[in-house]
């Protein structure tokens, strides 16, 4: 069972507006929210390789780290592995906020990639509690530079484990949402270690800059009653309405059908599916939040030198911790904790670095690079989307719809991004 | 497997044991006092709780839920890993196709008390057709025929009755219920050994007792194979909170149909 498992039910309860298709692109979707919730439904997704040979690394990466009482079921930094028989290229691929190795995009990718020849390692992002806790040096994720050198870090064992049992031809990257930001990261710090030499990176849905994202996001939750104060009164509402749609149909389950159908009685509005995406984000930063603040006994959530025992109730940190937003975390708890790294660092200038225009010397021209994006992404705006097309040019995709990652898995994008990955040799050729 | 099973039991109540008695030793000296936090949740009076479910025995609970985490780490996933790798995919849908045919009985008898028309007949059909053509209940070829699988059992009969669900908790090995869904778990699995005595289905010869323990082993082997959830392999610090949400919400929906 996923944590997400009724997230997922509830996000399903969306407006529908007809089916889309325009300009050969065959992704349904019209609606950005709509397309965030859904995503991309099974029978137009790409296909699972028929056989994939594949196994979970269990990584330590920090051996003397004492953890605290309550992650003693974390046992090191989990990630997923698939390899080929014969030599072939290796994907390190990362995933978006608050999501872990195991995720449904992050899965699809790996399929798209593994049945064009590559063995792929996936991780969790830098924001999931299993990251936070095993692989994080620092245990405060969010600064771009940081995580990315953790990732780096990361990646070096998880070669150092499988290198002996696979053989390797070259590296690429690519990585979604917070995962593609970082992927560029990674590919700088690539450039001056020059450990994998990573021959491709590609960026799915970035963030072009951190801030203005989380503001982006958190700014869903204006549009519901009482705004992002009552989000527990927000929950509840839905839920009724989901109850009662279900107990008032000819339902035995809640399986595909029902969800299709509570999709096309448009049973919650704009306003309300702007909600349920902001709110799905709170949940995943709730635990973010949580987990870093015990790990650095920061005092932001749980009262500072409480030792918490496995066995404690934790309902009262989830409801503290899911009413701050991304913001608040920012201002409250990275913020201090980035200036007592780097005294004198003030909070535009914070800003101004978790982003891509920090490191746009590097990126633009740079063929290495690429991205795939959404005309309605709703964590970036035009202005980004056109400052992207500007830094990589034709290695942009742009695609009509699909919201924030909701074509991911769509059949024609995970086709592209293989061919944005594809090594070439010299004359252009494929390799 | 006899053998196998009553060490699996013995190490299983052993553990059972330690986590019940564990968990009172915990140092806290040498830290500094504590200073409250920057949030807390007093500011979230304004506000309905979400995801909430009533605990009232959430020590227990909570004690069990990790409990479970350990039995299944070090005893029932690596039985059950090792039946995954020396059996056929083929056979072990066969075997989880068998024992879900005989759990149809169950699902029949729970329709029919809760006087479901619809759903007593399917479950008929499909015990009717997966016993016969289906080859003893190997094959699901009902589904193919669009008789989804249902699920009824007596917890979710008493549910229908009116009867509360009771206190949420976290039974050893089986995991998340209330009082309601386990009494009705104890009350069809006494229906169960009623039924397998009055059809008197092993015999009564020498092997009949290292049959239905085998029988037994297997049908436990099988069941844990067919649920895909890991404890705490979310890594998501309120698991246990959100587990439990969803526990109750599934089975409200569940006595709803």
């Amino acid at each position: 069972m996923k944590i997400s498992a009724l997230l997922l039910m509830l996000l399903l309860l969306l407006p529908v507006a007809g089916e889309a298709t325009d300009g050969g692109y065959g992704y349904p979707i019209p609606g950005s929210y709509a397309a965030t919730i859904i995503g991309t439904p099974e029978a137009l997704r790409i296909e699972k390789p028929a056989n994939i040979s594949m196994k979970e690394l269990l990584l330590e990466i920090y051996p003397d780290r004492k953890k605290p009482d309550i992650f003693f079921y974390d046992e090191g930094l989990v990630c997923n592995f698939a390899y080929q028989k014969n030599k072939a290229p290796l994907a390190f691929l990362i995933a978006g906020a608050g999501s872990d190795y195991d995720s449904d995009k992050l899965k699809y990718m790996m399929y798209g990639l593994y049945k064009a020849g590559y063995h792929v390692i996936a991780l969790s992002s830098p924001t999931h509690p299993n990251f936070i806790v095993s692989a994080s040096k620092d245990s405060v994720p969010g600064d771009l530079t940081l995580d990315a050198a953790d990732l780096y870090n990361v990646m070096e064992k998880a070669w150092a484990a499988v290198k002996d049992d696979i053989e390797i031809s070259d590296f690429v990257l690519a990585g979604y949402s917070l995962g593609g930001t970082q992927a560029a990261y990674v590919a700088k710090l690539d450039d001056e270690r020059k450990i994998f030499n990573f021959k491709k990176v590609v960026m799915i849905n970035p963030a072009v800059n951190l801030y203005d994202s989380i503001q982006r996001i958190e700014a869903l939750l204006d549009g519901i009653p009482g705004g992002s104060r009552k989000i527990g009164l927000f929950f509840n509402r839905i839920l009724d309405k989901f109850t009662e749609f279900y107990r008032s149909g000819d339902y035995i389950a809640i399986n595909d059908q029902f969800l299709y159908d509570v999709y096309k009685a448009g049973l919650v509005s704009q306003d309300e599916a702007g909600g349920i995406i902001g709110l799905s984000f709170r949940i995943g930063s709730a635990g973010m939040i949580f987990t870093s603040d015990v790990m650095t006994n920061g005092g932001y959530v749980v009262p500072k030198n409480r030792v918490l025992k496995a066995s404690d109730p934790l309902a009262d940190y989830f409801r503290v911790s899911v009413r701050l937003s991304f913001i608040d975390y920012f201002n409250e708890y990275f913020f201090p904790y980035m200036q007592k790294k780097q005294p004198g660092l003030t909070k535009e200038r914070l800003i101004a670095e978790e982003g891509l225009k920090n490191i746009e010397g590097y990126l633009k021209g740079n063929q290495k690079l690429s991205a795939m994006l959404n005309e309605n992404d709703f964590i970036v705006d035009d202005a980004d989307r056109a400052y992207l097309k500007q830094l990589f040019g034709e290695r942009t995709k742009l695609y009509p719809r699909g919201g924030h990652l909701g074509n991911l898995e769509y059949r024609q994008n995970m086709v592209d991004m293989v061919d944005l990955i594809k090594i070439l040799d010299e004359k252009g050729g494929a390799k | 497997m006899m053998l196998a099973l009553r060490s699996l039991v013995q190490l299983v109540v052993a553990m059972y044991l330690a986590a019940l008695l564990s968990g009172c030793a915990t140092t806290t000296a040498n830290l500094p006092p504590e200073e409250p936090a920057m949030h807390s949740v007093a500011e979230s009076v304004d506000d309905e709780k979400m995801l909430y479910v009533d605990d009232p025995w959430i020590n227990f609970n909570k004690r069990m839920y990790t409990f479970n985490y350990y039995a299944d780490k070090y005893v029932i996933l690596p039985v059950v890993r090792s039946y995954e790798f020396i059996t056929p995919e083929l056979m072990q849908d066969g075997v989880s196709n068998f024992f879900n045919n005989i759990g149809e009985v169950k699902t029949l008898y729970n329709s029919l008390l809760q006087a479901k028309g619809k759903k007593s007949l399917v479950t008929f059909g499909r015990f009717v057709t997966n016993s016969t053509i289906g080859i003893g209940g190997l094959f699901d070829v009902a589904k193919k025929m669009g008789m989804e699988r249902q699920s009824e059992d007596f917890g979710q009969t008493l549910g229908v009755w009116g009867v509360g669900s009771g206190p949420y908790v976290v039974l050893p090995i089986l995991g998340p219920n209330t009082v309601r869904s386990t009494t009705g778990f104890l009350v069809d699995t006494g229906a169960r050994i009623a039924i397998v005595d009055g059809l008197n289905i092993y015999g009564d010869d020498d092997e009949s007792g290292a049959i239905e323990a085998a029988v037994t082993t297997l049908e436990f082997i099988d069941t844990r194979h067919q649920i895909k959830f890991r404890y705490y392999k979310t890594h998501y610090p309120f698991e246990y909170f959100m587990v439990r949400y969803l526990y109750k919400q599934q089975r409200e929906f569940a006595i709803m149909k």
